[in-house]
């Protein structure tokens, strides 16, 4: 049965209109726009550059002894390690190098952005109800509905893949920060605000520390985000384990496909547990005070 | 704590202080001074009055009790000093400074310097070591850390918590965590100490400690401190004055024994009614006359006559600084008639008398007077009498018969009669 939903306007031309528009601002200012995200591409060239540098043992190292310093557990060591371990051991640990360079730049620019907004918002009753939407629609937006605009930005690559990934990760640390900074027993912030304290002491000597165990869940939440988009990120060129999956399917190899998607599992459960640690140990710091 | 009256510049004065809370204060505040009640105005345009129409004067160095049930708006009172609430009319001066015109700089100097803060569930930093909670309010005016710290350790050791430096908050018992409340309160030298119910979330045993406490802290410091309170045994404990809200209102103030002597209303009458006045009564404000005769003059004849001509049964005798020395009652005198102008001289053969300062309560004295007839005798600082205390003079004012007058100086009689 058809719904007869009635033509109220011609969405024709409205489409067009629309088109047109984003056409004229890619025609005029495409190559500033790049030119303008070069510095974002280095620092992701970079980092990756930098991992692929170390020897791969260092790199191992390095990630094992942070998930130890995090979590004080020599399981969690121990399983850090031999993740790392089956990541090369798999064939897998150029591609795994380019995805943890883009994950670790997406969620290092996702948390310079994420909090200072969310800081604003926990400032502002209006700004929030103004940005609670905005949130809601980047986390619920299909992914491939903005990676069009960007790939007609910037053409494939990897620039969009990383503003595609920070718009879809940044949405859990600006909520986590904002909400963290609300919830700050108002009882101490009468008290430093007793004491004279101004709104930027007040921030920085007690509302930030108090929020940390949150802001930390966002952090985690972002970096997860962050990881869950490379697949797709490949699509557009950014390389990585996704695109040994991208590959996987495209030639039918099940195998490729199945050790990739694992090394990705296994990046995410190592920096999972880390940010975990972290926040378990910022909860107990502020409840037992040890 | 002292009772001293100045005539100086109230330290803090509250004038006509309203608090409307509501979507339209000011519409509301003109129905609240035509004297719209507290439920008319919520009926009407779902206003609350917090604080109606106060007035207050508090001296500088006494401890101003602010005492009332839940609602009374005694919490908001006190946070209109130091405007961490904003009135909706009325004025409040400090060291007669408008608080209320103050700009941004000069209110956090004003809360940063010149009064600090004790909370009732204590508002500590959780992230924060002991040292450095004391430490915070003067971290916040920009002391150096080294010299802040240094300071902190020095408020520590005054509120009896050496050696807990390092703990954090959470690991203290509720009454050493307000004492890092009233240390971190201290440690910025302010002389206004604004205490919003400090001790009320403390158990029994320690709110007492903390009392007293505070009541040695006070004597050395001489603060002005405003005390909040639920409690009315806290409140005559502690208050050099009290002012009794209700309902946003101001029913009554005065010192303990005024109120205790004599309540201004019905209200506060029930307030009063089981309250130990044998603890907060001091004996100096239901003192009686006494005759007198000094030493020199002593001899059984004058003594006799004196006797006679007051009517009484017993004569104090003092010495040339109208100090006490000794008590004759008839018997004594019938007894020992025949004795010689030098043994009369000799006070340690009168009877002993016991004397009271005139700051003490009717609880310390009742010892001296329960088991004899002989009345306890009330002396000034110096040690010269101002009355006595007789039995049932003592009974009446625990029974609450507001004989006499108190403030009236019995004392001065007496000296007319000495002199």
């Amino acid at each position: 049965m058809a719904a007869d939903f009635p033509d109220l306007i011609d969405t024709r031309a409205l489409r067009i209109w629309i088109d047109d528009q984003f056409n004229w601002v890619v025609i005029n200012f495409g190559e500033e726009l790049e030119l303008a995200f070069l510095p974002v591409l280095h620092l992701l060239n970079g980092i990756e550059d930098l991992l692929l540098w170390l020897p791969w043992y260092v790199v191992l190292v390095l990630i094992s002894g942070l998930s130890y310093l995090a979590s004080r557990s020599y399981a969690v060591l121990g399983g850090t390690a031999l993740m790392m371990f089956l990541l090369g051991f798999f064939g897998m640990w150029e591609p795994a190098m380019a995805t943890l360079a883009l994950m670790l730049t997406a969620t290092l620019l996702a948390v310079i952005i994420g909090i200072p907004l969310g800081i604003a918002m926990s400032r502002s009753d209006g700004l929030q109800s103004g940005m609670l939407p905005v949130l809601d629609i980047m986390q619920t937006m299909p992914i491939f509905v903005y990676l069009i605009p960007f790939v007609m930005l910037f053409g494939p690559g990897k620039i969009p893949a990383l503003l595609a990934t920070i718009v879809f990760a940044v949405p859990p640390v600006i909520r986590l920060t904002n909400l963290g900074i609300r919830h700050v027993d108002p009882e101490v912030i009468e008290a430093v605000t007793a004491f004279g304290a101004t709104p930027r002491q007040k921030l920085f000597s007690v509302q930030i520390p108090l929020a940390l165990p949150t802001i930390m869940a966002g952090i985690n939440q972002t970096t997860m985000m962050a990881l869950s988009m490379v697949v797709i990120a490949s699509m557009i060129g950014a390389g990585g384990l996704g695109y040994q999956v991208l590959q996987g399917i495209q030639r039918l190899e099940v195998s490729r496909g199945l050790l990739a998607g694992l090394a990705i599992v296994f990046i995410a459960i190592i920096f999972d547990r880390i940010a975990q640690s972290y926040g378990r140990k910022m909860q107990q710091h502020l409840n037992t005070g040890g | 704590m002292s009772r001293k009256q100045t005539s100086e510049q109230p330290k803090i004065q509250i004038k006509n202080v309203y608090k409307i809370f509501g979507p339209d204060p000011q519409a509301a505040l003109e129905r609240a001074k035509q004297g719209a009640s507290k439920t008319e105005l919520l009926e009407e345009s779902g206003h609350t009055i917090g604080i109606r129409d106060i007035s207050l004067d508090m001296p500088a160095g006494e401890t101003f009790v602010v005492m009332g049930l839940s609602g009374s708006g005694k919490s908001t009172l006190i946070r209109h000093i130091n405007r961490l609430i904003e009135p909706t009319a009325g004025q409040i001066l400090v060291d007669g400074d408008d608080v209320l015109q103050l700009d941004e700089q000069q209110l956090l100097d004003l809360r940063r310097r010149r009064m600090s803060m004790v909370f009732q569930r204590f508002a500590l930093l959780p992230h924060k070591s002991v040292i450095d909670n004391v430490a915070y309010g003067l971290t916040v005016q920009g002391v150096e850390r080294a010299e802040a710290r240094e300071r902190a350790v020095k408020q520590i050791e005054l509120v009896g918590l050496a050696g807990f430096e390092n703990q954090f908050p959470r690991q203290l018992s509720g009454g050493m965590q307000q004492r890092v409340g009233l240390a971190r309160a201290l440690a910025t030298d302010a002389e206004i100490l604004l205490m919003d119910e400090a001790f009320s979330a403390l158990d029994p045993l320690i709110r007492t400690d903390m009392q007293d406490q505070l009541r040695e802290l006070q004597a050395t410091l001489h603060k002005t401190i405003v005390f909040i309170t639920h409690d009315l045994d806290e409140a005559l404990r502690l208050g050099d004055h009290i002012a009794i809200l209700k309902d946003g209102e101001l029913r009554q103030v005065g010192s303990p024994e005024e109120i205790l002597l004599h309540p201004a209303d019905d209200y506060v009458e029930r307030f009063v009614r089981d309250v130990n006045r044998g603890r907060v009564v001091t004996v100096g404000s239901i003192v009686e006359h006494i005759p007198t005769l000094r030493l020199p003059e002593l001899d059984p004849q004058k003594a006799s006559a004196q006797l006679d001509q007051a009517d009484g049964d017993t004569l104090l005798i003092l010495d040339d600084d109208s100090r006490p020395v000794g008590a004759i009652s008839r018997r004594f005198l019938e007894a020992n008639a025949g004795r010689s102008a030098s043994w009369w001289q000799d006070s340690s053969n009168l009877d002993e008398v016991h004397t009271v300062t005139r700051d003490s309560v009717i609880d310390e004295m009742l010892p001296y007077v329960s088991g004899s007839d002989t009345p306890a005798v009330v002396v000034d600082d110096e040690g010269q009498l101002v009355g006595v205390v007789t039995r049932s003079g003592a009974i009446d004012a625990l029974a609450k018969v507001p004989e006499p007058e108190p403030g009236e100086p019995a004392g001065e009689q007496q000296e007319r009669a000495s002199a």
